[in-house]
């Protein structure tokens, strides 16, 4: 347990250049993460937002090591406390995840085994990770259901996945997340697949978790109103690259690549004006044009130049922000203030 | 202004129970999934009513009860004067034109072996508008620069799309058979964010062009409140709360209502650091045992004893100033919530088992954009 | 000049050639070549996949061999060229210039020829015993399938009946009913066994189609429930039918040879069939156990060619792979 709000400056995760390329089977190489970075910080919520295909997920799957060995190559670092995870084999990996690093996902059904029930599952991450003895991990198990918020923890420690719905299904993957009391909680659009109230009722857990126990969290989503409420720091993805990082007051409030604003643009708001249609961005991720040739986004673009289908553009601190925040953009929105571009 | 809207479709107590049933060689009836449980509502021409609620709550069945795609087990609805709940046959195959569906996913949605050309046409030969190649062809090419397809995508296959183009195709093949109405069944949830706003767009596009009227189901408040003139909150089986477009945002009335509001996420860290949330304790309950009295007494933050568990409220037309007529809401005590007399309290949630309500759950799944790829 | 400055000069610069870059159009490129249907591009896949190579040329192989069996055989399978040659020392005599593979038993016949020719009975067997187990399957599964009901309970019951059924008590009592066993009870009786595989199978896939969207689309475009089932429940279910074929077809020429091995196949052996061949080795497989292992080996490799094909034909239709 942390006691004490750890110094801004120390940082848990850093990744850096990382690179994960999809192959093998016959079919021409793919490159799904294109040169990744971001760091996390202890009790940090960090966002990682785009669309399919975006290469947030795949991310994710590759700090963890849960990638497909097979066929796959991944490149650059993802240092977690002085240790580069992608250099660890399996066992080591292993010995990582779950008791430093835990993982919830989407679908929380397909990521319970159904035929065991939600009591031994919990209280094995405990035996595993914590050298528990069986009786003491279902204890703490019921502990553990009970501070995510299940009701009725000693009952549900005996049910099995299908017995549970899918936000109660949502909460006991958290408890199985939560039961070594990992550092770094890494969460793949894990309210997707639950509806808004639910959502609601997850998302303030895992608002609580941060808060309480200081656990620095990796948010994976497609949502931005998620976004808005939820993190620190917001990492826009797009075509397996950062294309734009910023806190999300600076984020929201000054978006700078056309990307950002093109999805601020697409989303119906609840308080928003009902009158105007919605800004659209055109074409879908089919259109994108390989980093290699110029800036993937580049044809989907309303601000692309002619330069933007021959260069990519760099990675690079906004010169009109009065905090970090770092674009990849030949051509961004005009800022707040400053004279259009 | 004073005239009346026509009502193009009016749907009077209609309800869908489907049987629980047991056995191998003869099936007993065992109990009932109340999915579509006692609904009212008119839809006039040339608006938008959108239905909301969330997964399990009925919508989609009650879209496809419309269409006599799941058969009502009562009630009526009235298309333009013509009863279809009772039409059989023939009668029923030939009135189907007029009332078409966009379906939440594309590719599923859209026969694999089929090439666009033969999937638009499908519906003009069931129906006899494709008699003349000539003008059939023609009709084809209109059909697709409607939804912003080149005619080159004619000769296409399904899988050959983008999921935002194959929306496109659905939609196109939904206004093959020129239809009066279109019930458009969570039609963007299954898409990109970015494509989202793209179909959104079309489909108001299409609706001024072709004068259609809509019934929008989804479970995105926001999505539904953009694209609808009025809106109606569906809980376990029927209606909650049914209001003006913006009405409903001004003024939410239901608990219920009140609650999905506030649990929507908005894009704006300004909106969202200060906004209370009103956070439902527990889950839906099984559609198969659904609660007495109001359904949504287990869940309300401002249930009253005794009235709320045991007398099932119904729509009415509430006396609160500023509040039209238009908006009518299912809650006994709606004023006196409105006016503070009643405040919110604890809820125990209710440990819900989902697995009575697997069948209409199965029915009324969301569709969620899965990952390109899975961890072994 | 600090990096900052010399960005900002660069975006100015480049915003002078702003509105070059071509649009698109709001719903995406749709490239004008395309049109490639299912199995087209499963074919693309196929063509590439070295399992369904190595698979489709064993078949192809043994296709050919079965259709040009009288040019390739070396001899006739009837004669008993080395009958001189055999003796009580040497019951079965062994390969010789012009019969490499020897006699096949105390009635000197050649064995390679009569390999070569078994082959014709055993594909027409397996074939013919497979296609109409197919037949029957398509015609239940279909009717279970789309009337589903009252329909639908009665042949899976039916079904379940023939499922229970094992293959060679069903030989038997079709041979018994026909008289004698013959190479056309053989393949009744394999045929029948067959018959529920497929029916299930359609069936299934018939049932998740009913109920998939692009039926309800359909539906409600006000489609006539014959072409429904004919030109989109029908199509997409077969799939998984025609894997299921080729697997069969394997299984069905293991099932011939075990009949015939039994006795139960064809009783005159003038024209050799591989099962029959096998039957009839194993009164000398202390001998000349090489009489087993030949019409075994050929069995085996055949089988194996036709699974391998269809292992790969199922990966190359499943959808999952689809690009």
């Amino acid at each position: 347990m942390t006691t004490a709000a750890p110094a801004k400056t120390e940082t848990l995760l850093a990744v850096r250049d990382l690179v994960v390329e999809f192959g093998g089977r016959g079919r021409p190489t793919f490159r799904a993460v294109d040169g990744v970075s971001f760091d996390v910080r202890p009790g940090q919520t960090v966002g990682l937002v785009g669309e399919s295909g975006c290469g947030k997920s795949v991310t994710s799957l590759a700090i963890m090591g849960l990638l497909p060995k097979r066929g796959n190559k991944v490149a650059g670092s993802a240092t977690y406390d002085g240790t580069d995870l992608l250099t660890l084999d399996d066992r080591e990996m292993r010995d990582h995840r779950g008791r430093d690093i835990a993982m919830i996902f989407q679908d929380p059904l397909s990521s319970l085994n159904p035929v065991v029930s939600i009591g031994v599952q919990v209280a094995e991450v405990l035996q595993r990770h914590r050298g528990m003895k069986k009786s003491t991990a279902i204890a703490e198990s019921r502990d553990l259901l009970d501070q995510v918020g299940i009701p009725d923890p000693a009952r549900r420690l005996k049910e099995y996945p299908h017995q549970l719905s899918g936000g109660m299904r949502q909460r006991a993957l958290i408890a199985m997340a939560l039961a070594c009391k990992p550092r770094l909680l890494i969460a793949d659009e894990p309210t997707t697949a639950l509806d808004v109230t639910i959502q609601a009722q997850i998302l303030n857990l895992l608002k609580e978790l941060v808060v309480d126990s200081g656990t620095a969290l990796i948010m994976i989503t497609h949502d931005l109103g998620v976004v808005a409420g939820l993190c620190d720091e917001v990492n826009v993805l797009y075509g397996g690259r950062i294309v734009e990082t910023a806190s999300r007051h600076e984020v929201f409030a000054r978006p700078r690549h056309p990307y950002t604003t093109g999805l601020l643009g697409s989303i119906p708001r609840l308080d928003g004006s009902r009158s105007e249609q919605l800004a659209a961005i055109p074409g879908s991720v089919a259109d994108n044009i390989p980093w290699t040739s110029g800036c993937a986004f580049a044809p989907r673009c309303s601000r692309a130049l002619e330069v933007c289908r021959s260069e990519a553009p760099p990675l690079e601190q906004d010169p009109t922000a009065m905090e970090e925040h770092t674009l990849r953009c030949h051509n961004p929105n005009p800022a707040e203030g400053g004279e259009p571009a | 202004m004073t005239t009346e809207p026509e009502v193009l479709l009016d749907v009077e107590g209609v309800e869908v129970h489907f049987p629980i049933k047991r056995g191998v060689f003869f099936d007993k009836t065992v109990g009932y999934v109340y999915a579509v449980d006692g609904m009212t509502l008119q839809i006039h021409r040339g608006e938008t009513y959108g239905l909301v609620g969330e997964s399990g709550c009925g919508k989609s069945t009650f879209g496809r009860a419309l269409l006599r795609l799941e058969e009502p087990t009562a009630g009526s609805v009235t298309f333009g004067g013509v009863d279809v709940s009772t039409l059989k046959g023939e009668a029923l195959r030939t009135t189907r034109r007029h009332m078409q569906m966009v379906f939440q996913d594309p590719l599923s949605s859209l026969d694999p072996r089929q090439t666009v050309e033969s999937l638009l046409l499908e519906g003009m030969q069931a129906h006899g508008l494709a008699k003349d190649k000539k003008a059939a062809g023609a009709r084809l090419r209109e059909l697709l620069a409607a939804v912003g397809l080149p005619a080159a995508a004619l000769r296409k296959y399904p899988h050959e799309f983008s999921g935002g183009q194959r929306q496109r195709i659905g939609i196109a093949r939904a206004l093959s058979v020129d239809p009066q109405l279109i019930v458009a069944d969570e039609p963007v949830s299954a898409l990109d964010v970015s494509v989202q706003a793209q179909v959104i767009n079309l489909l108001e596009d299409v609706q001024e062009k072709f004068g259609l009227t809509y019934l929008v189901i989804a479970h995105d408040l926001a999505v539904v409140r953009h694209i609808s003139d009025r809106v109606g909150v569906m809980y376990l089986g029927s209606l909650v709360e049914e209001a003006d477009s913006d009405d409903l945002y001004a003024t939410p009335l239901h608990p219920y209502t009140r609650a999905l509001m506030s649990a929507v996420p908005i894009p704006d860290p300004l909106v969202e650091d200060r906004r209370e949330q009103i956070i439902l304790a527990g889950d839906l309950p099984s559609p198969a045992n659904p609660p007495s009295g109001c359904r949504f007494h287990t869940r309300c933050p401002w249930r009253q004893e005794e009235r709320c568990d045991t007398e099932r409220p119904q729509l009415r037309v509430v006396e609160i100033d500023g509040v039209p007529a238009s908006h009518r809401v299912a809650c006994h005590f709606a004023e006196q919530i409105q006016s503070g007399e009643i405040q919110r309290h604890e809820v125990d949630p209710v440990a819900i088992d989902p697995s009575a309500a697997t069948d209409v759950e199965a029915a009324d799944a969301e569709v969620v954009p899965t990952q390109t790829f899975t961890v072994p | 000049m600090n990096p900052m400055q010399r960005k900002k000069d660069r975006i100015d610069a480049l915003a002078a050639t702003a509105g070059a870059a071509a649009d698109i159009p709001d719903a995406g490129r749709v490239s004008d070549s395309g049109g490639l249907s299912l199995i087209g591009s499963a074919w693309l896949r196929l063509r590439r996949d070295p399992v369904f190579l190595i698979g489709a040329t064993v078949t192809l192989l043994f296709i050919l061999l079965a259709i040009f069996a009288p040019l390739l055989a070396p001899h006739n399978g009837h004669t008993a060229y080395l009958i001189k040659e055999v003796s009580a020392d040497n019951p079965v005599p062994g390969g010789e210039k012009g019969f490499p593979l020897g006699a096949d038993g105390q009635t000197g016949r050649d064995l390679l020829s009569r390999l070569i020719l078994g082959s014709r009975q055993t594909l027409i067997v397996g074939v013919l015993a497979t296609l109409a187990g197919l037949c029957g399957g398509l015609v239940l599964g279909t009717v279970a399938g789309s009337l589903g009901g009252w329909a639908d309970t009665v042949v899976m019951r039916v079904v379940d009946v023939m499922l229970s059924l094992p293959s060679l008590v069903l030989a038997l009592a079709v041979a018994t009913l026909f008289g004698k066993p013959s190479q056309w009870t053989l393949i009744i009786a394999i045929a029948i066994v067959q018959v529920p595989i497929f029916a299930r199978l359609l069936r299934g896939s018939m049932l998740t189609q009913r109920s998939s969207d692009h039926v309800l689309a359909a539906r409600a475009l006000g489609v006539k429930r014959s072409a429904i089932t004919f030109r989109h429940m029908l199509p997409n279910s077969l799939g998984p039918v025609l894997v299921q074929a080729t697997l069969v077809l394997a299984t069905a020429i293991i099932e011939a040879a075990a009949l015939s091995f039994l006795g139960l196949g064809n009783p005159d052996d003038s024209s050799p069939e591989w099962g029959q061949m096998l039957g009839q080795a194993q009164q000398y497989f202390d001998i000349a156990p090489r009489l087993a292992f030949w019409p075994a080996g050929c069995i085996v490799v055949v089988a194996f060619g036709f699974t391998l094909m269809g292992e790969s034909l199922r990966e190359a239709l499943d959808p999952r792979n689809r690009r």
